[in-house]
């Protein structure tokens, strides 16, 4: 703004890496942004914290050039600028870390990292030239990286640190990192926080998009806190606490911490609870009594690289607990889930669901079974985005009754069921006609899960049941799973989130390399534990009440 | 026969493209193996029958001189993301004003000039669809086939002659005089040459140079390209159309250097096998060859085997000889080493 005009000359380091004073964006009618100011200062972490929709990813957008604002400045380097494509904002230094990585994933490392901007010899790529200037880069900030590696077999971790050396290598001095922990496990949320800082320890400024709270209070500088398009508070960890940032990102007290250890079913926090279960002051001291639904022995299956993903796995589940498989993500966890759900073929052991023998099932003979799948990728396994929301509400049932007589769907009776699940289940759509594609996340998933609830079940298999979800919606999914619960349902959880797995689970199971390390008991094991045996290391060594 | 057996691995699009010194793959290592066990073959054949193996090797590379122009056109527009199922007709396009031209002109090299523009033409037409109106790149395709055939059969001459003698073999001094090789290799006619020299100078671009980077970067992921600053649509623009200029000199290959005259649908469907050709060839130049020399030698034995009499039973049948290889071979590698396509292919790219 007004000081820009005195610094500009001064090769030193700019006040303000990057800002945006009273941006104002409007998609049609929506406001997405409402006079949003946010200061990024060198050296400094700054946290854009908020639900999905609350109009993070379009400050970023147009901070990096991809969004025109309609009213209000953006600033880089100290300098007014005016922003027409990302490429202007790339040449200022500002470099975006996007959520969905932005890479080919056959090529090299070293490729990807130059492509666009590749040292050049007649033509051809300096190789040499280029694979000298990303091993530097990687040196100098600790991002350590096999040059040579296809991106596609690299670990996601990887696959991120390739992105930051992108960015990097194009001389960034801002990093924008869109949601970089979603698909990071605990380990490597851990790493890339480390990595974070030490990019800041040379000057760099990073502007991180989260809705985790934990994160924020961990690595974040500076707090800004945005709501249906509106900067609700600006703070730093130091001033505030999680149960104050989630209040407001969301408007309302919440809780989703701290339940497991007062009641094990609240579910959701007083303030909200509509229906607070009230039952459960124990609700799994017995669950041995309980009949087993779910009775996994010696299962082995191989992924998709005909890798043995799953090696003897046993596992059992009752009625009335849910058991949590904890583990990072790519050790057998989605094999483990498509083997039980018959969506992939398992080469050894059984399955038994509710006494029956569910060995090589198919997909619907296990749904009829009695067993409701909430899938990992609702996007590509959990609905058909071009299907109506009717339709998707009982793609697992449409071929019975009452929706099917003699061949023939029976729209009324499908409408009128579809518009019970989406009044239950609190799904937020015009109507019952809108292609599931239109929903948000949350909404796609409150719909799988009140189609999957809505049949008698006794076996609930649900995978990352709330990745990348806000946090109302993650409450009211996991007040339904508990009820579920309550009511007698087996549950099996997968999530690579372990604060997830802490919090609802009864027994947590800790998956290593295809196996069950141990199962140990979530109110006693703590986080380290669990993460010890994560990175596979022997169950002796965190001594947990070993079974598995 | 070895120069391209020996490096069909020189890097395939859909696996590893890597940067750093490699070890022998076992690929490298099978592909050295059959060079080996080949050349071996042709050294005893030559000794027992030198007349009919130079024929056989002769028409072995005449026919894959055209299917590697049409396989390198069709790479060229996978490997940035755009399936042509329309090089069948941009052969038959550019044999006949190849043809045409050359024989009102009265000259082959303004001929080759005329099938070179049609096919860069016909590829623009391809972009033009599938890129920039981003139409489903099959019914491009087709459209062009179709097009072609109208057009030429519409328009063709029955009576017109080429008027002059088609291209004659060039000996390339000491090296035609070689055993084998020289008569198979160094004494063709010139498209011959430029086509083998267009395959090496393709395959070290494709895979070398930042123009080669930057498609490959386009067919695989366009957004991610997209961010770093390549303009997506412009280079699928002008590659598809390059391209098209390879099948052009196919087209001119096959009018004014391997027959000599144009004759309605003349391309008889080389423009698909040259499609597998590229397939097999994992969408490299040389691969591309390799696997051209493959089917080109089934169709020459094949002529062979119609022109001595060697079985005993209808003509058709030994005709068929090629295309039940191609089944064969297409299925085998099926179910061998699988090779993915470009993530993109098929895809239109929409600028957001």
């Amino acid at each position: 703004m007004a000081a820009a005009a005195e610094t500009v000359v001064s090769q030193a380091e700019p006040e303000v890496l990057l800002a945006g004073h009273g941006i104002t964006k409007r998609f049609g009618s929506v406001v997405a942004n409402d006079d949003v100011s946010v200061e990024l200062r060198p050296g400094r972490i700054l946290a854009l914290l908020g639900e999905n929709g609350a109009g993070k990813s379009t400050l970023v957008n147009v901070l990096f050039g991809l969004h025109r604002p309609d009213a209000g400045q953006v600033v880089i380097a100290d300098e007014n600028v005016e922003l027409s494509s990302p490429h202007d904002a790339i040449a200022r230094g500002v470099g975006m870390v996007h959520q969905h990585f932005q890479l080919v994933p056959p090529m090299s490392v070293v490729r990807n990292i130059v492509l666009g901007a590749e040292p050049r010899k007649l033509g051809m790529i300096d190789v040499a030239q280029a694979r000298r200037r990303v091993m530097e880069l990687a040196d100098r900030f600790g991002l350590h990286v096999d040059p040579d590696a296809a991106v596609e077999d690299l670990p996601v971790g990887a696959q991120q640190r390739v992105e930051i050396l992108k960015a990097l290598y194009r001389d960034a001095r801002v990093l924008i990192a869109d949601e970089p922990t979603a698909v990071l496990t605990p380990q490597e949320t851990d790493h890339l926080l480390g990595v974070l800082r030490g990019l800041t320890d040379q000057g760099v400024g990073i502007v991180f998009i989260t809705h985790k709270l934990r994160e924020v209070m961990a690595a974040a500088d500076d707090i800004v806190v945005l709501r249906e398009g509106r900067v609700v508070g600006t703070t730093t960890p130091a001033q505030t606490s999680e149960a104050a940032l989630a209040e407001l990102m969301v408007g309302r007290a919440v809780d989703l911490h701290g339940d497991r250890f007062e009641s094990g079913a609240t579910g959701v926090g007083s303030a909200v609870s509509t229906a607070a279960a009230p039952s459960d002051e124990e609700p799994t001291a017995e669950a041995g009594e309980r009949p087993v639904v779910l009775d996994i022995a010696g299962l082995c299956t191989d992924d998709d690289r005909g890798q043995r993903a799953v090696d003897e796995l046993s596992l059992a589940v009752s009625a009335g607990e849910i058991v949590g498989v904890a583990g990072v993500e790519g050790n057998g966890q989605r094999e483990l889930v498509e083997a039980i759900t018959g969506l992939r073929h398992a080469t050894a052991g059984t399955v038994s669901i509710s006494d029956r023998d569910a060995s090589g099932a198919r997909p619907r003979q296990v749904t009829v079974i009695g067993v409701g799948h909430i899938p990992e990728d609702r996007a590509k396994h959990g609905l058909i985005g071009s299907y109506s929301v009717a339709d998707n509400s009982v793609l697992n049932r449409y071929f019975r009754r009452p929706f099917a007589a003699g061949g023939m769907l029976r729209r009324d009776r499908i409408d009128s069921h579809a518009r019970d699940v989406v009044a239950t289940f609190d799904v937020r759509t015009p109507d019952v006609d809108s292609p599931a594609d239109s929903l948000s996340g949350g909404n796609k998933q409150k719909l799988i899960v009140g189609r999957e609830f809505s049949d008698d079940i006794d076996l609930l298999i649900a995978a990352q049941p709330t990745r990348g979800i806000d946090i109302g919606a993650i409450e009211f999914i996991w007040r339904r799973i508990r009820e579920r619960r309550d009511e007698g349902t087996a549950v099996l959880l997968v999530s690579a989130e372990l604060d997830e797995v802490l919090a609802l689970s009864d027994r947590v199971a800790v998956m290593y390399e295809g196996r069950i390390v141990a199962t140990v008991d979530p109110r006693t094991a703590t986080r380290e534990e669990i993460g010890l045996l994560m990175a596979g290391a022997a169950p002796g060594a965190a001594s947990p009440a070993a079974d598995g | 026969m070895t120069l391209p057996a020996t490096d069909t691995n020189g890097g395939t699009p859909g696996r590893r493209v890597g940067l750093g010194p490699s070890g022998w793959s076992p690929q490298r290592m099978w592909s050295v193996a059959g060079a080996v066990v080949l050349v071996a073959l042709v050294w005893g054949f030559y000794a027992w029958d030198g007349a009919q193996t130079t024929a056989v090797l002769g028409g072995t590379v005449r026919a894959a001189t055209l299917l590697v122009l049409g396989a390198m056109c069709g790479m060229i527009g996978e490997r940035s993301g755009i399936v042509n199922i329309g090089i069948e007709g941009q052969f038959l396009m550019s044999a006949f004003t190849a043809f045409t031209v050359a024989s009102m002109s009265g000259s082959l090299f303004l001929g080759v000039v005329a099938g070179v523009s049609t096919g860069l033409a016909m590829g623009w037409m391809l972009a033009a669809m599938s890129v920039g109106l981003r139409t489903d790149q099959i019914i491009a395709g087709t459209v062009l086939n179709i097009a072609a055939l109208g057009l030429t059969s519409f328009f063709y001459d029955r009576g017109r002659s080429l008027g002059q003698p088609k291209y004659q073999s060039i000996e390339l001094g000491p090296l035609a005089d070689l055993p084998v090789v020289g008569t198979t290799l160094f004494n063709r006619p010139p498209l011959t040459y430029l086509a083998l020299v267009l395959v090496v100078v393709l395959h070290v671009l494709l895979l070398r140079s930042v123009w080669g980077m930057r498609t490959t970067a386009i067919g695989e992921h366009p957004g991610a390209a997209a961010t770093v600053g390549i303009d997506v649509i412009r280079l699928r623009y002008w590659n598809v159309t390059l391209a098209g200029g390879l099948a052009g000199l196919g087209g001119a290959y096959l009018a004014l250097e391997s027959v000599g005259t144009f004759t309605r649908a003349m391309s008889g469907g080389r423009g698909f096998l040259a499609l597998a050709v590229m397939i097999f060839g994992r969408r490299t130049p040389l691969g591309a060859y390799a696997a051209a020399l493959f089917f080109g030698f089934t169709t020459a034995l094949q002529g062979q085997f119609q022109l001595n009499d060697t079985f005993d039973i209808p003509a058709q049948f030994v005709g068929m000889l090629p295309f039940v290889v191609t089944i064969i071979v297409v299925a085998a590698a099926g179910l061998f080493g699988r090779m993915r396509d470009p993530a993109a292919l098929g895809q239109p790219y929409e600028v957001r």
